[in-house]
């Protein structure tokens, strides 16, 4: 079954009425990958997700998830894949023990497999002394932790993580990512995430598609992201203002040189690499340097350079905003 | 996936909801075992029934039916609880087919409006009213199986195309007190006025009331199996509406 990529998409398209959804997406993920669909609200990430997910039907085009077509083979794909959805999805009525076993259940798994895989996955995201407490006695963060478990129950080969830290506290979220990061290498799991949090979608992610207005807009891994700015700007402080403004205005080095204050702001491709060849040159022409600082660009400016705005929260993503809620597919 | 191990899975779950809700089961019981001991006794000391028998023992029937009507249709609102709460996603990306999540589904309803049902048989008892024999007891049995498939199929019918689990009793109760009144549950047909034995006659609860009120006191409008066959075809269709409608909810 392994074709080489864990997910393909092949133009897939989701219109909602007039709304374009998502618009004509090839994608590659291959296996073992954290891969991140970073958009702002909106952007057509959760209507994406939900075609692979065998959720909603692609208008037109398809994709193949764990080697089966979502619209031919929803069974299969269902059975190859977890989810983790944006909104809580757990019986509160039931212990977190409870909501394992059932799921475990519904994908078929015998009682010997059910209990030593809750077992294993209650360690993973480390709730196995709380297991047997109702759901509705959990904190948010504890809610979140035992749906990734519940996603990993039935040994999925990729794993859906719509938004997985929504709502949770900087130190909650930062659990949830370790856990994350943990299980895509201990499991060998390919994550699929959707997020909103730029840096989410940095700490964790190996490969990140930036997606606006329904469009894959940049693709790449994040460092390689934002080399591609080239906006690495580092800040020099030298004994003679004035003679490395003329010395670096001639250097190819560097794209370009301001002053500000009583300092130099270079602008470079990659600055680390750059750095020591500036101090060089600032050394073989009889200068000193007194302070040098660098400043990178973030995933937040690859963002704004791409979609032309900053993230934001706007709101509730497209579907809802427009009151179209698509029809489960069965 | 089987179909079996599905079906299992949401009965089991209906069942843990439904012994955990302590406070639901006694109100179930408590409000129709107060119908019977105080407007059942009260009546029956006021009014005689043509055929001899006391108020209460005519009421009895008609109150447990009362109760499997409701607690049937009510069973529905579980799904708009899980809609709300977000639960049904996670049933519904399972790799199993909806027609068998909505049999488990029905079926836990059927198992806790039966189980009420029953108790409201043993309250009817206390107050002097049962089946004489087994056989009459099986008969009731039958009956209850089937009045509550037949509503619960129709709660599931209706929370299929809803959303808000706050208004589905109010439309329930809209839907089964005029079903429940004119069941003959609290008065003869026999003697009511023409268009009132018209509506009753579509009325399906009230093949279920007469079948239940024959089989524990022998005394009905109908022969049992025509009863029957009514509430079945009736409880047929209804699962059949019941499943089509539940494959085409959306969240």
């Amino acid at each position: 079954m392994n074709n080489g990529y864990a997910i393909e998409t092949d133009r897939i398209t989701r219109k909602f009425g007039e709304l374009v959804a998502v618009d004509n997406i090839s994608i590659k993920i291959k296996y073992g990958e954290i891969f991140g669909l970073l958009g702002p609200n909106g952007a057509g990430k959760t209507t994406l997700t939900h075609m692979l997910c065998t959720i909603l039907c692609p208008t037109s085009g398809t994709a193949r998830v764990a080697g089966h077509d979502i619209c031919s083979e929803p069974d299969e794909v269902r059975s190859s894949i977890g989810i983790v959805f944006q909104e809580p999805s757990l019986d509160n009525n039931l212990t977190g023990r409870e909501n394992l076993d059932f799921h475990g259940r519904m994908y078929g798994m015998t009682s010997e497999q059910r209990k030593a895989r809750i077992e294993e996955v209650l360690s993973i995201v480390g709730l196995s002394n709380r297991a047997d407490s109702l759901v509705k006695t959990y904190s948010g963060g504890m809610k979140r932790r035992l749906e990734i478990a519940r996603g990993l129950m039935h040994r999925p080969k990729i794993l859906f993580l719509d938004e997985p830290t929504l709502g949770l506290d900087a130190q909650t979220r930062r659990v949830v990512w370790e856990q994350i990061e943990k299980l895509n290498k201990t499991e060998k799991i390919t994550v699929v995430l959707t997020t909103h949090y730029i840096e989410e979608a940095d700490y964790l992610c190996d490969r990140v598609g930036i997606i606006d207005m329904g469009r894959i807009v940049a693709l790449d891994t994040p460092q390689a992201l934002k080399d591609k700015l080239e906006g690495d700007v580092v800040y020099l402080k030298v004994d003679d203002v004035k003679k490395f403004l003329r010395i670096f205005q001639k250097s190819p080095l560097v794209k370009g040189v301001k002053v500000t204050g009583d300092s130099l702001q270079l602008q470079v491709g990659n600055g680390s690499k750059t750095i020591p060849r500036i101090i060089e040159t600032v050394r073989r022409n009889g200068g000193q340097v007194q302070e040098v600082s660098l400043k990178r660009p973030s995933l937040e400016d690859v963002f704004i350079n791409y979609t032309g705005k900053a993230i934001r929260d706007e709101g509730p993503d497209v579907a809802s905003r427009f009151g179209m809620h698509g029809h489960w597919r069965r | 996936m089987s179909a079996t191990q599905v079906i299992y899975t949401l009965w089991l779950r209906e069942m843990k909801w439904f012994l955990r809700g302590k406070t639901r089961i006694i109100q179930s019981v408590v409000q129709p075992f107060l119908w019977l001991a105080i407007i059942g006794i009260g009546m029956s000391s006021a009014f005689k029934l043509p055929g001899g028998q006391s108020y209460l023992q005519f009421m009895a029937p008609g109150i447990i039916g009362m109760t499997l009507i409701f607690s049937s249709i009510m069973s529905g609102v579980s799904v708009l609880w899980d809609k709300q709460f977000g639960f049904l996603k996670e049933i519904l990306v399972a790799p199993v087919a909806r027609t068998h999540i909505m049999l488990g589904k029905a079926l836990g309803g059927v198992t806790t409006s039966l189980l009420q049902g029953l108790l409201l048989l043993i309250a009817a008892a206390l107050v002097g009213v049962w089946p004489p024999t087994i056989l009459a007891l099986a008969q009731v049995m039958v009956f209850m199986i089937f009045i509550s498939l037949a509503f619960v199929s129709l709660g599931l019918a209706f929370a299929s195309k809803m959303t808000d689990p706050v208004a589905f009793p109010l439309v329930a109760n809209f839907l089964v007190m005029p079903l429940f009144f004119l069941s003959g549950a609290l008065f003869p047909l026999a003697t009511a006025p023409d268009w009132m034995k018209a509506i009753a006659y579509v009325n399906p609860l009230r093949y279920g009331v007469d079948g239940l009120r024959g089989a524990i006191i022998g005394l009905s409008d109908l022969p049992l199996w025509v009863d029957f066959g009514v509430l079945l075809v009736f409880s047929t269709a209804m699962i059949l509406i019941g499943g089509y409608l539940f494959r085409k909810t959306s969240i």
